[in-house]
């Protein structure tokens, strides 16, 4: 699976986006990014991104306001997950122009389909940030 | 937002006016989402389309981000992706992506839907029929789409092409048989020069190779072609992935990776190929010294680097090599022990792993001495961990590293003794065990269990009360190890116990019981010894130990015990209890290792012998403590209260009538009380053994006895029963305890000759029921976490706080030559064949086996020929991709049944299948027949069909025709191995 969610938590704590590759219900979903979140945030800057949760690693980043967050299997190489959370926010940044938090409350589904560009079945398919961005591009001149 | 103008013509709430509201936030969240989505529920049940797909909008929104249930809009969002419109398409196939699983009754429908967006010109919408085929693919859709994505995986289109490549993996994982449709397919793609397909099919045979290394050996020529030529970091990452999985399969594949890795190690900038690198290194090619030179070298790097991230890699990556090669830790050991006082609580853990792999025999006791004073001053949370670390690498294979078992009884000791230590359940396990266990350790293992009851401030720690218990037990058992057991008594009896729960406290009360009778028993022999002392004159011969053991329905070695006791027959008082008491505990202090000879036991048994005042005071004691406990509410308590109190008054009166026992000498080993006395004495005398956890297993099942499997009808019997003691009686342990009782009295009435008296065997019989019983531990009744531990006030002498300090200190313990410092050998260490067999065995994953055989199946069968053993799922492919829609259930019904019995079939098919194969003179060159041709058939013949399969495809690799030169068994490796 490599790749088993991404998640994206403002300082509150809040979700702003979340993005499953396996099927949990509600409720599973819910206790996981309350788990999450509480061991996540507390951390600092100063201390490693990596946090073994259940059976898998989290790994994450924090930008500005804004938690990445990312779910893998243990055997998924850390550093490349970091450099992919990178690519994500490089990507949202050339898109939105200096992505913010309401950016993505606002554009979630925009949001949605980037990562579906990069992310297939908890693969990564695609780092080319204009192959990702290009056919976002294509819609919005189309509507 | 194309949709927005109608919608606000309608009045309707779009999604960011939603967005806005939560903001807001003018009401309470909760409230203001209920009240939303009220307002979906009515519009999405609108005609009017766009209305219904901004409401499905909303909804899925609210339901990704505030947890809102909306199972009930399915057949909505089915209704919108099915709209010819774009826009409104994507927000249907959004949340039917987003909610559907496998239980969503209406997934049925969409397959048709799915069917013909798969096959649009649109390459946006098969886009998003594939994305949502990924994600909510199950075991029907799998199997009715495969001819769609097998016919887009030759897309034209590099779009379309990498997102059917990707999607193969769900479909093959739902429907192992589409890998014999789509799998040479994929295979091709290997070969692909667009970058990002490359990319999309490794990252596919990357997560197949994790589940199922083997089948996918053959294709390690493609693998490699990537390794060598490829530039892309993401790519090759994913490609050592493979091979640190085929390397460990197959050593000649190591030996032609290692070069170009450890290239890869000296060239690259990016830390994360460098990093996976490392990992393949170190976890898959450890047996190539150099390349783990090098892959050390760098984990160095990573280790001195001030990022945190690479600080905690490199510690993962030393644990991973730390097994095969301790030295690479060791050369570094400073900085692992510097990181167990890392700001960072993960890297803390990861250097304390990485400390316990360093373990070894000579070394356990430094580490340990440094482990608990970092425990001493961390933080409840780390403390634990550390303690539990050192408890379970101490135990490991019947404590494997523990030479000195009187140093453990003591570490014990001292671990209960931290004031955050939580780990009473795993301690007082282990205090039982070893007890058991090695018959060497109990003498310091009583004096450990003494200090501990002796202590009333422990009693107060909740979390300790289970390793009281475990003392308890310890301290009755093996009450004749006791310096003194008047002091023992007054520990199980101090007011402070009714902190206990009861069913510890049932388990003191045992306790009390042993050690009253061990010392009324050794009061009467010592009686018995003065009228004889003339007589005797074995005493010196005799071992000591037997007597410790009281095996005394012999007379001989009871006699033979007086002259020991005899010479201070008076010194004992009330007084004295207490001065002995001082005495011990100055001793304790002086010095933790207890003096376990048997010799200086007896002599302590010999000072505080047993006069008829102090066996008085004992009694009255006893009476004064336990009086109030025969009408305690617990019932395990009030039986075994008055089970002790019943027994003193039965002897208590002929041990207080000294005139009457004065005068008929000679008649007094006669007396009742005597008698009782050694009943109950050969009764605890028997000694208790582990159980192994097989036990019951060999128990046979006596001749119709019908066992049920399922207890659930016991329920009809004894629904009227009410259990309202069940909480102190814990029945659940009780069947299991009975029936290895059986197994075990008959054992023994075999091995055992010793004469006893059938009221003694009875008595034996109660007492090992109940034995078992307290071994059983009470596991319903672990103590409350709910307050936190009392912190007590212990003296914590020698605390470094200086991370330098330990350095020193464990600078020679983990210096990799062994200390001479075993004076004493290993006791031994008591074994069950049950105990071997405990690691868990591997667990078959059905899954991924039908996965497996379908692609080596595939792999064999290249030519396409249908066999006779897939004939009839290859009519369910074609039924179902000439596009006639039957009903599904009873089909995929009729596969799942067919699945499991496929392999054998294939197995009988190979050989006719590789004659052919052979006859069209592609056989490759084989070496290596005899290295591995001890490998089963099976394995043998799963090479085989991979090399057919892979001659049949890359003619580059062809060389010579040696049609003949094929043993059956022999494994084919390619030839760009060799």
């Amino acid at each position: 699976m490599g790749i088993r969610f991404i998640l994206m938590v403002n300082k509150q704590g809040q979700t702003r986006l979340a993005q499953y590759y396996e099927w949990l219900t509600l409720e599973e979903r819910r206790a996981l990014e309350g788990e999450i979140v509480r061991k996540c945030l507390a951390r600092t800057e100063q201390q490693c991104s990596f946090v073994e949760h259940r059976n898998y690693k989290i790994v994450y980043r924090r930008y500005a306001s804004l938690f990445f967050l990312v779910g893998v299997d243990n055997d998924e190489n850390e550093l490349a997950i970091l450099e992919f959370i990178h690519l994500l926010v490089e990507t949202m940044d050339r898109h939105f122009g200096n992505v913010c938090e309401l950016d993505i409350m606002f554009h979630l589904e925009k949001a949605h389909f980037m990562l579906e560009e990069m992310v297939m079945n908890g693969c990564i398919v695609e780092t080319s940030k204009s192959n990702i961005l290009s056919p976002i591009q294509l819609m919005e001149k189309m509507s | 937002m194309a949709g927005t103008s109608i919608m606000e013509t309608l009045f309707q709430r779009d999604l960011d006016d939603l967005i806005k509201g939560i903001r807001q936030q003018q009401i309470k969240e909760s409230l203001f989402i209920s009240k939303a989505i009220e307002e979906i529920r009515r519009e999405i049940k609108s005609t009017d389309l766009p209305t219904k797909s901004a409401a499905l909008r909303k909804l899925s929104y609210l339901s990704s981000l505030h947890g809102a249930d909306m199972s009930f809009a399915a057949f909505h969002a089915v209704e919108v992706m099915s709209s010819p419109q774009f826009f409104y398409k994507k927000i249907g196939y959004h949340a039917v992506t987003q909610s559907f699983n496998d239980d969503t009754p209406v997934i049925l429908l969409i397959t048709n839907q799915l069917r013909k967006d798969l096959n649009s010109s649109n390459q946006f919408e098969v886009s998003l029929a594939l994305e949502c085929l990924s994600r909510i693919g199950n075991v029907d859709l799998a199997r009715d789409l495969t001819p769609e994505v097998f016919t887009l995986l030759s897309s034209s289109k590099v779009f379309i092409k990498k997102k059917a490549i990707a999607v193969v993996l769900r479909v093959f994982e739902k429907y192992p048989d589409a890998v014999r449709v789509c799998f040479k397919r994929l295979v091709e793609n290997l070969e692909s020069s667009e970058p990002v397909i490359l990319s999309a099919v490794v990252g596919v045979f990357c997560e197949l190779c994790l589940k199922d290394p083997r089948s996918y050996l053959p294709l390690a020529p493609e693998f490699y072609k990537i390794l060598v030529d490829s530039k892309n970091n993401w790519l090759l990452i994913k490609v050592l992935k493979i091979f640190a999985k085929l390397a460990t399969l197959e050593p000649r594949l190591a030996k032609r990776v290692v070069e170009p890795i450890c290239e890869f190690m000296r060239r690259t900038e990016a830390k994360s190929l460098l990093f996976e690198c490392i990992r393949t290194v170190l976890s898959s090619l450890s047996e190539y010294e150099s390349a783990v030179k090098l892959a050390v070298v760098k984990v160095r790097e990573f280790l001195v680097d001030d990022d945190p991230n690479l600080k905690y890699l490199g510690l993962q990556a030393l644990s991973i090599i730390a097994p095969k090669h301790l030295w690479a830790v060791l050369e570094n050991k400073d900085f692992v022990i510097k990181s167990l006082s890392d700001g960072d609580y993960n890297i803390k853990l990861e250097s304390l792993r990485l400390l316990m792999s360093m373990v070894s025999e000579s070394n356990v006791a430094e580490i340990s001495r440094v482990l608990i004073n970092y425990a001493l001053k961390s933080d409840p949370e780390f403390c634990n961990q550390i303690l539990g670390s050192i408890l379970s690498t101490c135990c490991r294979n019947l404590y494997e590293v523990i030479v000195d078992f009187d140093w453990y009884a003591s570490l014990l000791g001292e671990m209960v003794r931290i004031p955050h230590c939580q780990k009473g359940e795993e301690i007082e396990h282990q205090i039982i065990d070893i007890a058991m266990r090695v018959k060497d350790v109990r003498p310091a293992l009583v004096h450990v269990c003494r200090n501990l009851l002796i202590d009333p401030a422990l009693l107060g720690n909740p979390f300790l009360h289970r390793i009281l218990s475990a003392a308890a037990w310890v301290s009755g058992e093996y009450v004749e190890f006791s310096r003194n057991p008047f002091e023992l008594m007054e520990a199980l009896l101090q007011p402070r116990t009714n902190l206990l729960l009861p069913s510890i406290r049932a388990v003191y009360v045992q306790s009390v019981f042993k050690v009253l009778i061990f010392c009324v028993h050794s009061y009467l022999l010592h009686k018995e010894n003065i009228s004889s002392v003339n007589t005797d004159n074995l005493a010196s011969e005799v071992p000591e130990s037997v007597f410790a053991r009281m095996s005394c329905e012999n007379s001989d070695l009871a006699t033979s015990e007086a002259p020991a006791s005899s010479e201070q027959h008076d010194s004992f008082n009330p007084r004295n209890i207490n001065q002995s008491f001082g005495d011990l505990s100055i001793e304790n202090g002086g010095d933790a290792t207890v003096s376990n000879s048997q010799a200086s036991t007896s002599a302590s048994l010999g000072r505080n012998s047993f006069t008829q005042e102090s066996i008085v005071n004992l009694f009255n004691i006893v009476e004064l403590a336990l009086g109030p406990l025969s009408r305690s509410h617990d019932v395990e308590i009030q039986e075994r209260a008055r089970n002790v109190l019943g027994f003193t008054d039965l002897i208590k009166q002929e041990i207080l009538n000294p005139v009457v026992q004065g005068e008929e000498n000679l008649a007094r080993a006669e007396t009742e009380a005597s008698r009782v006395v050694k009943l109950m004495c050969d009764a605890f005398s028997e000694e208790l053994g582990p159980v192994s956890t097989s036990a019951q297993d060999r128990v046979p099942v006596p001749d119709g006895l019908l066992l049920k499997e399922n207890l659930a009808d016991l329920e009809t019997i004894c629904g009227d029963i009410q259990l309202p003691l069940s909480s102190s009686f814990s029945l659940s342990s009780t069947p299991l305890g009975e029936a290895v009782d059986i197994s075990r009295t008959n054992l023994q009435s075999k091995d055992e000759t010793e004469p006893s008296h059938e009221s003694t065997s009875l008595l034996a019989e109660h007492r090992k029921r109940h034995g078992l019983y307290y071994l059983a531990s009470e596991k319903s009744e672990v103590a409350s976490n709910d307050y936190p531990p009392a912190n007590d006030p212990m003296s914590q002498d020698k605390l470094n706080d200086d991370a330098e300090d330990l350095l020193k200190l464990t600078e020679q313990s983990l210096a990799p030559k062994k200390k001479p410092n075993q004076a004493k050998p290993r006791p031994v260490v008591l074994k069950l064949d049950g105990d071997e067999i405990s690691v868990a065995a591997k667990k078959p994953e059905l899954k991924d086996d039908l996965l497996s055989g379908v692609v080596q199946d595939v792999l064999l069968g290249n030519d396409g020929v249908p066999s006779s053993s897939r004939s009839n799922r290859s009519e369910n492919l074609s039924g179902k991709s000439k596009g006639k829609e039957k009903l599904n259930t009873d089909l995929s019904l009729e596969t799942k049944e067919n699945v499991p019995g496929e392999k054998m079939p294939d197995h009988v098919n190979t050989s006719s299948r590789r004659s052919k194969h052979r006859s069209h003179g592609k056989e490759r060159r084989q070496k290596g027949q005899g290295k591995d041709g001890e490998e089963k058939e099976d394995n043998g013949q799963k090479k085989k069909r991979k090399s057919n399969h892979h001659r049949g495809k890359h003619k580059a690799h062809q060389r010579a025709d040696e049609p003949s030169n094929v043993v059956a068994q022999t494994p084919v490796i390619p030839d760009f191995l060799l």
